[in-house]
């Protein structure tokens, strides 16, 4: 494996993506970020001259809605997916910036 | 001697822009609903929902970027911005980093040393966040989606401007544009329209750029006069005493009238931005380009010119009318019915400025209607009512948007121009008050303009004062 990812970068992509990891998990990742990073590697070094560059596996563009407000007042069945809610909204651990 | 320093200043405004419904789902975006009744599996970010561009968007980022001179980007995609708040439901934005709509734009703003221009560095299309409400009574956050996903744009200026004053004129020229366009009714106060302030300040002369932080949370244009003035004092005397200014994100209390840092250094601002696999991508053909450009509707610099032409107003008259859309609007509709843009620019400058100004109402907030202004106009114009009801009348209409003919009619308002009627007052006037008649007899000009006052007392206004005068005079002749 050609890159090695050290313990304060999988510490600090841990804390990015809100991950607790046991140490034993963090040397997984470190293994299959390592790995992933490589094959990114061999693909930079394939030639792509003349190749276009793509932004979207499927060759389809313009995707539209028109502005038209489809959707009615379904509160209820939205909140049914929050784990707490109250007075309508969402209840989330005390926030402030 | 001291060093000189020079603010160096750039604007990052995100404007709501004006559709109907969100910018990847069929919700409304209408203010004011009840909590989380504008929502959908789409804009709070339930697994396995998918986002769908409203084409409406495009073609208002594109008609901002085409009146701010951008070059418009015919290929352009969005990216994913990750992070965590609990306002963000998907734990990402969905923005436009690597390909924006809009590049390498400008305004034109007025200084006091002449016209400057103010770069765009770019413009692009994003989704706004919910909004966090803190529970009174429970140590908790409740969250409220309406807002989720409600479009905007946001504007990226180059850092081009160097005091308060430019950067208020190239607001007020922005604001302007976008309203004109119907793209945003960009009110600060109301969130649609919000500046961050990019600072940084630089020893005079030099052309380096000296560390900046970013100040959020200014919702009016005197409280970012204010925050550009603290924060240019804040770093200039952490430079004079040999310190750095640490780049970051600052939050602006404009009650405290200070500032502080938003972010501590733990939370590192990483977004690992990736294109968005979920949409696809946006091209814009020459036909569509054309047609937006095409429907572009007349900016201010070019019904300047048409109001002159076309109604023969004065260039006053014709500037301060064109510095609001709406009050545009009422102008045009409202001379459309009466014929006499003259009077309808007097009632506009005059009266509604004053009200406007009594009750701290921008133009935007005006409900009157054109057609009630008209038959105003035309109840004067007849003599139906003198110009001091008239301006009672207008009060009326300005605030309750009054019928005014109903009004004139139920309030008893009309000029009594009876003759017999008004004689019988002023000879009562007359008799009432024999010093002033010996006044006037004895050549004191002044003392007819107190008895005209008194008669139209008397009549509670509701005289012709030029009739008024001519009886008078006849009487004491």
């Amino acid at each position: 494996m050609a890159n090695i990812i050290s313990d304060e970068m999988i510490e600090y992509v841990g804390i990015l993506a809100k991950l607790e990891l046991s140490d034993e998990e963090k040397e997984q990742a470190k293994q299959d970020m390592g790995n992933m990073l490589d094959y990114i590697d061999m693909l930079n070094g394939l030639d792509t001259e003349g190749v276009e560059p793509m932004s979207h596996v499927f060759p389809v563009h313009n995707v539209f809605r028109e502005d038209v407000v489809e959707n009615a007042d379904e509160r209820d069945k939205i909140l049914a997916n929050a784990p707490a809610a109250k007075e309508g909204a969402f209840k989330v651990p005390k926030t402030v910036e | 001697m001291s060093i000189q320093y020079e603010t160096v200043i750039g604007l990052e405004v995100h404007v709501e822009l004006a559709t109907k419904t969100k910018i990847f789902c069929g919700c409304s975006t209408a203010f004011g609903g009840a909590p989380n009744t504008h929502t959908c599996p789409v804009c709070t970010g339930m697994p396995g929902s998918l986002p769908v561009l409203n084409r409406q968007v495009v073609e208002y980022a594109a008609a901002v970027g085409l009146a701010t001179n951008c070059t418009i980007n015919q290929h352009c995609k969005f990216d994913r911005k990750n992070y965590f708040y609990p306002d963000n439901p998907q734990n990402y934005q969905i923005s436009q980093l690597y390909e924006p709509i809009c590049r390498n734009g400008y305004i034109e703003i007025d200084t006091a040393s002449g016209t400057k221009k103010i770069g765009i560095h770019e413009i692009h299309m994003e989704e706004d966040a919910g909004k966090l409400i803190h529970d009174e009574w429970e140590d908790c956050s409740l969250v409220d989606f309406n807002r989720s996903g409600v479009p905007l744009i946001e504007i990226v200026s180059e850092p081009d401007m160097r005091n308060a004053e430019e950067v208020i004129a190239y607001l007020d020229k922005l604001r302007l544009i976008i309203q004109y366009l119907g793209a945003s009714d960009c009110k600060l106060q109301e969130g649609s329209m919000r500046a961050d302030v990019n600072l940084s300040v630089r020893p005079a002369g030099s052309d380096v750029l000296g560390t900046r932080t970013e100040m959020k949370n200014l919702n009016s244009f005197k409280a970012i006069a204010r925050a550009i003035e603290g924060e240019r004092e804040r770093q200039i005397e952490l430079l004079s005493m040999g310190r750095t200014v640490t780049q970051e994100t600052r939050r602006w209390d404009d009650n405290k009238e200070a500032s502080y840092a938003m972010r501590s250094k733990e939370d590192a601002q990483d977004y690992r931005y990736f294109p968005e696999p979920d949409l696809v991508p946006v091209v814009i053909s020459d036909e569509w380009l054309a047609s937006i450009k095409a429907r572009q509707p007349e900016l201010r610099t070019q019904k300047l010119i048409r109001y002159k032409k076309e109604f023969d107003i004065p260039d006053y008259d014709a500037n301060i009318i064109t510095s609001a859309k709406r009050m545009a609007d009422i102008f045009e509709a409202t001379t459309a019915i009466c014929g006499k843009p003259k009077k309808v620019s007097n009632w506009l400058m005059v009266e509604t400025m004053r009200l406007m100004k009594e009750h701290e109402m921008e133009a935007d907030e005006l409900t009157f209607s054109p057609e009630n202004l008209a038959k105003l106009i035309q109840l004067t114009d007849e003599g139906t009512i003198n110009s001091s009801v008239a301006k009672e009348v207008f009060t009326k209409i300005f605030l309750e948007n009054t019928d005014p003919e109903q009004y004139v009619e139920e309030q008893g308002l009309k000029t009594v121009s009876d003759e017999g009627a008004l004689k019988e007052v002023i000879r009562k006037v007359i008799t009432d008050h024999p010093q002033s008649v010996a006044d006037y007899r004895s050549g004191k000009e002044k003392a007819l303009g107190f008895l005209v006052g008194q008669t139209m007392k008397a009549m509670k206004g509701k005289a012709d004062p030029q009739a008024v005068n001519q009886i008078l005079k006849g009487e004491l002749a």
